[in-house]
C-alpha cells in the first residue's frame, strides 16, 4: 500500500490541514549525512513538532548558502555523503508522520537526469523537492517529471520578484511557497528582515497555498514575528549552527521545542483574540 | 498547450556567434539559472545591455576608452622565427600589449561603462590569477567607481603581486576561505555577495560564464579582439583569412572574442584547454554558477576541481556558447599538459622576445604540436590570440625553470 504521504499533493495536503487548524507550519532543516547517525536529527524533529523536514542534498558549490550551511555541506560530503547514501538511509527510515523534502542544486538532479532523479527520491520516500537555482522560467524540464512522478516542486519567491512573476512561482509551486524573507544568502540573523512581510502580503495576494518564510529565521522571537504574516518558517542554519558544534538530537529536540512553543502560543493568542 | 521543453527543439545549425536564442540558449546550452534573488537584477543587465549596445553614443564612448586608455587596436605579429621552424606562418594577435596586460580589461571596460550607465556605483568581480580583479580595479578606478574583488585564499598566496596592485588600484580585496579557496569558490562568493546588493552594485563577470545576459554580453564585449584581426588578416595574409584560429580557453572569453570574428568564414576554429580544467574536451552537462554547459563532476554530480599551471585556466566548466560549438562541430577543442605549456613559453620569449602569460602558452603548445604532426600543413596559416603577457608567471616559471 502506497503511504498518504507518498500520494501527489500529499505534502501541500499535510501542510495545508494543519495551517487550517490554526497552526504555525515549522520545517526545519538538516545536511543529509552530516554525522554517521544523521537520520536521529529527522526522528528528534518529528518527536519536537515539525509539520515538515527539509533535507539537504550538499553540492560541492551552494551559491544561495551562507557559511554555515556551505561549511555543513563540506563536512558532509567530505565524511562521504553522496545523494545516493542520504536517500539509501531515508529509505531504511520508518514513517516518521510528517512529510520529507529534499533540497539540493540543479546540476545534482541534472546529473543522473530529473526523470531518475524524482524517481530515486520517491522511493526514498520524499515527498518534496526545492532547487534554489531553478527559477521558475527555466523549471518547466523538472516541473512535468516531478508531478508525473508524485514529487512536489517547491518554487521559491523573493523580495525582488515582480508581481507578475510573483502569480506565476504561486500558480507552479507545488507543496507550498517557500518566501525567501530577505536578499542575501542562508544564514542567521539578528532580526526578520522588514522585507518578509511585504514579499508574504504580496504571495498571498496570487495564491492560497502555504507560505513558509526561511532564510535568517533563527529564534522563537523570530519565529512569532514570522508566524504574523506567514503560515509558518524554515529554519536551517540555526539548526546547522549547532549540529556543527556539536549538538545532537536531543539538543535540537529542546531548540526545537522553543520554536514550536513560541508558533503555538501566537495560535493560542491569536485565537483568543478571535473570540474577543 | 505550453511548450515543455523549449531547448530541445531541433537545433538549428547556428554557428555564427550571432544573439543568443530565447532565453540565452546556445543550443541546448546558456540561460539564467540563477537564483530567484539575482532574476530580476539579471534581467536589468540585459535590457541596459540590450539598449547600451544599440546605442552609438555608448559604442563610441567604450571605442574612445578602448583606444586612449587600454591602448587598442592591438596588433597582428607575424611570429617570424618561429613560423620557419614550425613551417606554418604564426601570427599572434597581441592581446597581451592591452594595459593591464591581458584581453580582460575589453570586457571590464565594456561592463564598467554599463554599470555608470546603470547608475551602479559599484562593481563585484571574481578573479583566480588576478588579472580580471585587476582589469575590474583599473576600470572602477578610471570611472570613479568602487570594486570589490573576490578571490580564494590559495590564489591569493600565489598571486600577491596582483592583490597588491588591486588594493594600490583602490579595490577592496577579499578572500574566500571556503571550498577549494580557488575562482570557482570566488565566484560562488561573488554571487552570493550580489544577492544582497543588486540595488547598487554591479557584478561584473569575468568570462563568458554565468547566467544569461553575461555568456553573450561579454563575448560581444570580447569580439573587438576578432574583428580586429578580421580586418589585420585581410590587410596582412594573401588569402584574406587564416587557415587555422588558436585561443585558449578556460571559461572560453578571449577565445568567443576571437572566434567572434571568424565564425562565418572557413577558418578551422580551435580552443586549447589545460588538461587539468578541460571542460569543454571532458565535461558533461550541468548547470554551475547560472548557466547550462559542461562540467567536470563526479559519480555523484559534485564539481570537481581543476588544476592547472595557468591559473586562468583553472576552472571546471567552459562557456555555454563553447559547449555549443563543441557541439556543432564548428569549433573543436583540445588539451595541452603543463609540461606543453611552459616549454611554449619559453620557446616564444627565445625566438620571438615574448613572454607570454601560461594561459596564453597554452594556445601555442597545441600550435607547436599540431605543426610537428603534421596537422597544420605545411604553410597553412595560424592566427593565435596571445591573451596575455607572462609577468604574473615570472615567480612559478623561476621556480620550474
Amino acid at each position: 500500500m502506497t503511504s498518504p504521504i507518498l500520494a501527489a499533493g500529499a505534502v501541500e495536503r499535510h501542510l495545508r490541514a494543519r495551517r487550517d487548524t490554526g497552526r504555525g507550519l515549522l520545517m526545519p532543516y538538516v545536511t543529509g549525512g552530516i554525522t554517521p547517525g544523521w537520520t536521529d536529527y529527522l526522528r528528534a524533529f518529528a518527536e519536537a513538532g515539525a509539520d515538515a523536514i527539509e533535507v539537504g542534498l550538499p553540492f560541492s558549490d551552494p551559491t544561495l548558502d551562507g557559511v554555515t550551511i556551505q561549511q555543513a555541506g563540506d563536512m558532509a560530503l567530505a565524511r562521504g555523503a553522496s545523494t545516493r547514501r542520504i536517500l539509501a538511509d531515508l529509505s531504511g527510515l520508518p514513517d516518521l508522520g510528517v512529510p520529507l523534502v529534499v533540497s539540493t542544486y540543479y546540476n545534482v538532479v541534472l546529473h543522473d537526469g530529473p526523470d531518475t532523479f524524482c524517481d530515486a527520491l520517491r522511493r526514498a520516500g520524499v515527498g518534496g523537492l526545492i532547487v534554489p537555482d531553478l527559477p521558475v522560467h527555466e523549471a518547466d524540464e523538472l516541473t512535468d517529471v516531478a508531478a508525473a512522478t508524485g514529487i512536489e516542486l517547491v518554487l521559491l519567491a523573493s523580495p525582488a520578484t515582480p508581481q507578475p512573476r510573483l502569480a506565476e512561482i504561486g500558480g507552479r509551486s507545488r507543496g507550498f511557497v517557500y518566501a525567501v524573507s530577505l536578499m542575501g544568502t542562508t544564514g542567521e540573523r539578528a532580526a526578520l528582515a522588514a522585507s518578509a512581510a511585504e514579499l508574504t502580503e504580496r504571495i498571498r495576494r496570487v495564491t492560497d497555498r502555504p507560505v513558509l518564510l526561511g532564510f535568517g529565521i533563527s529564534t522563537p522571537d523570530q519565529a512569532r514575528e514570522a508566524r504574523r504574516h506567514a503560515d509558518g518558517v524554515v529554519v536551517g542554519a540555526a539548526v546547522m549552527r549547532r549540529v556543527l558544534d556539536g549538538a545532537g538530537p536531543n539538543d535540537l529536540r529542546a531548540f526545537l521545542a522553543t520554536l514550536r512553543q513560541a508558533l503555538d502560543h501566537d495560535d493560542f493568542r491569536r485565537r483568543a483574540l478571535d473570540q474577543e | 498547450m505550453r511548450d515543455v521543453m523549449p531547448w530541445r527543439e531541433p537545433v538549428p545549425l547556428d554557428a555564427t556567434m550571432g544573439e543568443p536564442r530565447a532565453r540565452g540558449r546556445f543550443g541546448d546550452y546558456g540561460g539564467r539559472y540563477a537564483p530567484e534573488s539575482l532574476v530580476e537584477a539579471c534581467r536589468e543587465v540585459e535590457e541596459a545591455f540590450r539598449g547600451a549596445w544599440a546605442d552609438p553614443g555608448f559604442r563610441g564612448a567604450l571605442a574612445r576608452l578602448l583606444a586612449v586608455h587600454a591602448g587598442r587596436p592591438t596588433p597582428l605579429t607575424p611570429a617570424g622565427r618561429l613560423s620557419e621552424a614550425l613551417g606554418v606562418r604564426l601570427y599572434l594577435k597581441r592581446e597581451d600589449l592591452t594595459h593591464t596586460g591581458s584581453h580582460k580589461i575589453n570586457n571590464v571596460l565594456g561592463q564598467a561603462l554599463l554599470a555608470t550607465r546603470m547608475g551602479r556605483r559599484r562593481l563585484i568581480a571574481e578573479t583566480g590569477a588576478g588579472q580580471h580583479g585587476v582589469a575590474t580595479a583599473t576600470a572602477a578606478a578610471l570611472l570613479g567607481l568602487e570594486a570589490t574583488v573576490f578571490m580564494g585564499e590559495r590564489d591569493i598566496e600565489r598571486q600577491a603581486l596582483n592583490v597588491f596592485r588591486m588594493r594600490m588600484l583602490g579595490a577592496e580585496v577579499v578572500p574566500v576561505t571556503m571550498g577549494s579557496r580557488t575562482l570557482k569558490d570566488a565566484t560562488s562568493e561573488a554571487m552570493r555577495h550580489w544577492v544582497g546588493a543588486t540595488g547598487d552594485s554591479h557584478y561584473c563577470v569575468g568570462s563568458v560564464v554565468g547566467p544569461d545576459p553575461y555568456p553573450w554580453m561579454v563575448r560581444e564585449f570580447q569580439r573587438v579582439i576578432g574583428d580586429e584581426a578580421r580586418g589585420q588578416c585581410a590587410a596582412e595574409l594573401r588569402t584574406g583569412v587564416p587557415d587555422h584560429v588558436v585561443a585558449c580557453v578556460g571559461g572560453g572569453s578571449n577565445a568567443a572574442g576571437t572566434f567572434a570574428g571568424f565564425a562565418d568564414t572557413p577558418a578551422r576554429l580551435v580552443g586549447v584547454e589545460a588538461e587539468g580544467g578541460a571542460g569543454a574536451a571532458r565535461g558533461r552537462l550541468g548547470v554551475l554558477h547560472g548557466c547550462r554547459s559542461l562540467f567536470l563532476q563526479d559519480d555523484d554530480g559534485q564539481i570537481a576541481q581543476a588544476h592547472s599551471i595557468a591559473a586562468g585556466l583553472d576552472y571546471p566548466g567552459v562557456g555555454p556558447e563553447h559547449a555549443h560549438l563543441r557541439d556543432l562541430g564548428r569549433a573543436r577543442y583540445v588539451t595541452v599538459t603543463d609540461d606543453e605549456a611552459v616549454a611554449a613559453a619559453l620557446r616564444l620569449a627565445r625566438t620571438e622576445g615574448i613572454v607570454p602569460a601560461l594561459e596564453s602558452a597554452h594556445a601555442l603548445a597545441w600550435v607547436i604540436r599540431a605543426a610537428g604532426s603534421g596537422e597544420l600543413a605545411a604553410g597553412s596559416t595560424v592566427l593565435m590570440t596571445l591573451s596575455g603577457r607572462g609577468d604574473k608567471d615570472v615567480s612559478t616559471l623561476k621556480e620550474l625553470l
